[in-house]
């Protein structure tokens, strides 16, 4: 475990290293705005405009929603390359289907997240698939890859062959060999951030995260140990990604 | 009883005798001629031939000892040598080989594969996965006798089989560095198990009979618990150009030779090893129903062709468990299937 287990807002608090201050402020304003959303939804309403297209996409990433949602790139980055050192992950290039899968979730709860879960009540269902594409149409480039180290090969070990003996699959066989992702339902896994692959891992393990189709991912990650997940969530940081559908 | 009957010294010596002959004949694969399905030819499941005349579950049910699925597999007896125990030298590099057609099949075996399978999709964990048709418990069980081909076959030649129906490929001459590596593998896996004996975690678990399976119920179960990494039409997903999940049927998938083409091997595969990381969460029921639905699709032509698929149902798929040369769903399974073997251009 990287971060506390708690409140994902004491979590950035929590995770936001010295240097980076000014960050972790924003963040916890963020977290502040965040619980006074549904008052701010309110008295956005009026204002709410519907948005298509890629470019409604952007404008919601760029400048926040009618709705009253924040600015996504406040968070995730400004190519949607996340912040390794909070935890935010990366969604540039990650599958359209997937994205918009997750922000349904996080507003309907299947996916609890104290953050997240207000910003996305706070979009249309079409705010919700615009900001999707938009994202899914970035290059998955911007993500900063990090080198190999120790436990980065232990973590390898189990991404590629799994834990058979414990009913652990290997993570490729469904997260790709490359872990590029496959299709709209698995996602990609190459060059996201450790931090927030451990936190995803231990959701599931203590059930904030019921998203995934046919538990399948909560099968696995029940299954995993503490030190598991903090090799094989080192791992996936160190590749590059790449979309599933360029050859690499 | 009108013979005098013998002193009991030789009675009993008769029974020791019988019994004893009984018992070793039960552990090896080629003896009685009733059980040759039940051993040798379930051993490695995916090619496994087409059951006799009488329908094979049954029989297979009752001679069983392999431990009932469940989520995560049952500790074998016989554990396989871990990687770190392959020797640094020429051997080890065969051994190594060998490791990685079975991962990657098509590309360390160029020419011999003829789908977008891999040996891995359905010898799970390299090999290694007890239920799951493990190469180590299949190893030791060979030469044998196979009613499929009515001789005496090496481990070699079972491999060809491989190649030639689940592979939908063409099978390595006897000696080539493919066969030479797959065995070397299969060999190190293997090392310190009892040779003629069938060892629990070996082939799938089979499964009891049903009173009826239905390719109806299924597509149910198909659509709720497959299609997410099969694909809707079974045609698998691919991630850039490598197979993630592999496909069920269609023209990239096992033949209609295949061993995984016989429906009881399909629900004894799928009952223990499916889905993905939730092996025995599906009913017996529910394992045999969407057996019979992928076996109940095109998929390419049994390599043995004779004439028509009337006679090639005739001489390989007279069984229930065969949905070849049968009219499912409104089409006569045989008679328009993709021709099996490499696609020349590939
Ligand atoms: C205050 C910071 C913050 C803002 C602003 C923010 N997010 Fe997030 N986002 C997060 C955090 C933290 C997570 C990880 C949540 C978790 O741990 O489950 C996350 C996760 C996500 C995920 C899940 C990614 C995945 O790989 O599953 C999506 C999608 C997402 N955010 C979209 C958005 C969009 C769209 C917006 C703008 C409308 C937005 N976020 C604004 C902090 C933020
Ligand atoms: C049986 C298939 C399967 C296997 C094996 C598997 N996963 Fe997943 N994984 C999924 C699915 C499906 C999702 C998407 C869940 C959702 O939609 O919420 C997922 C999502 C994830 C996520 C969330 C990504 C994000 O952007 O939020 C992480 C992290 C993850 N998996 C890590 C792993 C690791 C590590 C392993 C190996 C130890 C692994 N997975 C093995 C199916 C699998």
């Amino acid at each position: 475990m990287r971060n506390g287990l708690g409140s994902p807002c004491g979590r950035l608090l929590m995770s936001a290293p010295a240097t980076s201050q000014a960050r972790g402020g924003a963040a916890h304003g963020l977290c502040a705005f965040a619980r006074l959303l549904p008052a701010a939804l309110i008295a956005a309403a009026v204002l709410t405009s519907p948005v298509r297209g890629q470019d409604g996409g952007r404008s919601i990433a760029e400048g926040g929603s009618g709705g009253g949602a924040p600015a996504c790139s406040s968070c995730h980055g400004q190519q949607g390359e996340g912040q390794p050192d909070s935890g935010f992950p990366r969604l540039s290039g990650l599958d359209r289907g997937y994205l918009t899968h997750q922000l349904d979730s996080f507003a309907s709860g299947g996916r609890k997240n104290e953050i997240m879960g207000p910003i996305a009540s706070a979009l249309t269902p079409e705010e919700r698939s615009a900001v999707a594409a938009f994202y899914a149409g970035l290059s998955a480039a911007g993500a900063q890859t990090k080198p190999s180290s120790q436990s980065v090969s232990a973590g390898g070990q189990l991404a590629r062959l799994g834990e058979w003996s414990n009913g652990v699959p290997p993570c490729i066989s469904c997260h790709g060999p490359t872990g590029a992702g496959v299709g709209g339902v698995f996602p990609a896994l190459a060059g996201q951030n450790a931090t927030y692959i451990a936190n995803q891992l231990n959701a599931w393990r203590n059930g904030e995260r019921a998203n995934d189709p046919m538990g399948l991912m909560a099968a696995v990650a029940k299954r995993l140990t503490e030190r598991q997940i903090e090799e094989v969530a080192a791992f996936f940081e160190t590749l590059t990604p790449t979309r599933p559908g360029a050859t690499p | 009883m009108s013979k005098a009957p013998f002193d009991p010294a030789t009675q009993a010596a008769v029974v020791v005798f019988i019994g004893l002959a009984f018992l070793v004949g039960r552990t090896l694969p080629w003896s009685a001629p009733g059980e040759e399905p039940a051993a040798a030819a379930r051993a490695t499941a995916v090619e496994a031939k087409a059951p006799p005349q009488t329908p094979a579950a049954p029989q297979q049910a009752k001679t069983s000892q392999s431990p009932p699925a469940a989520p995560i597999a049952q500790p074998a007896a016989f554990t396989p040598q871990p990687e770190t125990s392959i020797p640094d030298d020429d051997f080890g590099k065969a051994i190594r080989f060998g490791e990685s057609i079975f991962q990657d099949t098509k590309t360390n075996a160029p020419g011999y594969v003829g789908n977008d399978l891999r040996c891995a999709n359905c010898h799970l964990d390299r090999g290694r996965l007890p239920n799951s048709a493990p190469l180590w418990a299949a190893y030791v069980l060979y030469p044998a006798y196979r009613s499929k081909n009515e001789h005496v076959n090496t481990f070699a030649e079972r491999l060809q089989g491989c190649f030639r129906f689940s592979m939908n490929g063409k099978a390595p001459p006897l000696g080539d560095p493919v066969l030479v590596a797959l065995e070397s593998y299969a060999y190190f896996l293997a090392r310190g198990a009892p040779t003629g004996v069938k060892l629990a975690g070996q082939g799938y678990p089979a499964l009891k009979k049903p009173e009826s399976f239905d390719f109806g119920r299924g597509a149910e179960v198909y659509a709720q618990k497959c299609a997410i990494c099969h694909g809707p039409e079974g045609q698998g997903q691919k991630s850039a150009s490598a197979t993630v999940f592999p496909p069920l049927w269609g023209p990239a998938s096992y033949n209609w030779g295949a061993g995984m083409a016989v429906i009881s091997n399909a629900a004894a595969f799928i009952k223990s090893n499916m889905p993905l990381g939730q092996g025995g969460s599906l009913s017996d029921q529910e394992a045999w129903d969407v057996a019979a639905f992928l076996d109940g699709h095109e998929r390419p032509q049994d390599p043995r062709f004779a004439q028509t698929v009337e006679a090639t149902r005739a001489k390989f798929h007279d069984t229930p468990m065969s949905a070849y040369g049968t009219t499912v769903n409104g089409v006569l399974l045989g008679a328009s299937s993709p021709p099996s073997g490499p696609a020349p251009s590939r």
